[in-house]
């Protein structure tokens, strides 16, 4: 696939940011508002195929090779894997929530009824969501590249 | 008939069985057999969990073990489309 006409590459120059942004956002804000890990790391995919699009797989290929993006995979399933170990050796339970119970980092308890606004609760639930969230934009994306790069070379039609 | 499509006519039989059975036997809509469930899961996401989301409470907290295949699902499918395409490239 080759680049795209100019005002699409500016179109996507402007939004791609956007999308970063909120795409973030919903995975650091998965346990207080809807969505989540999977949801935002969904979001923050979409604009990369969009920068695919736009400017071509080999463009895209030079800046990032899916060996990086392959080992950030990893690297999110080791974290997730990890926390639920801590959890079993903390807590005495697989999955067991253990920052809850310290009151350290993540560790308040919201009041009942409160507002959306206090970050700073949800013990594992937010490590669990940045896990889950870089497993899937370097998964989704990893996908997308090199079903695009290796299908460069074929005929169209 | 050959022997193939008197094969596949008893699996359609027997497939539509099953399916036919599990939609009589379906419990009413809107009703779950277990509700204290939902009614622990309402009341302490907030104490247990510290969070105010409680479909994330599930998915992480409660229903951890789920999240944890769906993520194999994951992994599993991103090594497939890896090692699948690697022999295209020049």
């Amino acid at each position: 696939m080759n680049e795209m006409s100019k005002i699409v590459r500016t179109m996507s120059n402007i939004l791609f940011p956007l999308i970063l942004v909120f795409g973030f956002y919903v995975i650091m804000h998965g346990h207080l508002t809807p969505g989540g890990g999977f949801q935002g790391g969904a979001v923050v995919a979409s604009g990369c195929a969009m920068l695919l699009v736009a400017y071509g797989s080999t463009w895209v290929h030079k800046k990032v090779k899916e060996s990086l993006l392959s080992s950030f995979e990893s690297i999110g399933a080791v974290m997730f894997i990890s926390l639920a170990i801590l959890g079993l050796i903390i807590g005495g339970v697989f999955f067991s929530n253990f920052l809850v119970s310290l009151h350290s980092i993540f560790g308040n308890i919201p009041p009942s009824g409160s507002t959306l606004s206090d970050v700073n609760t949800g013990g594992v639930l937010p490590l669990m969501n940045i896990a889950v969230g870089v497993k899937v934009i370097a998964g989704l994306f990893v996908v997308v590249l090199v079903m695009a790069y290796a299908s460069k070379g074929l005929k169209e039609g | 008939m050959d022997k193939r499509t008197i094969i596949s006519l008893l699996a359609l039989v027997v497939v539509a069985v099953f399916l036919a059975m599990s939609m009589i036997m379906l419990h009413q809509f809107g009703e779950p057999e277990r509700m204290p469930m939902d009614d622990y899961i309402i009341t302490n996401t907030q104490s247990e969990t510290g969070t105010n989301n409680g479909v994330t409470a599930v998915v992480f907290d409660y229903r951890g073990f789920d999240t944890l295949g769906e993520a194999t699902i994951l992994f599993a499918a991103v090594a497939g489309v890896v090692a699948l395409f690697r022999g295209f490239k020049k």
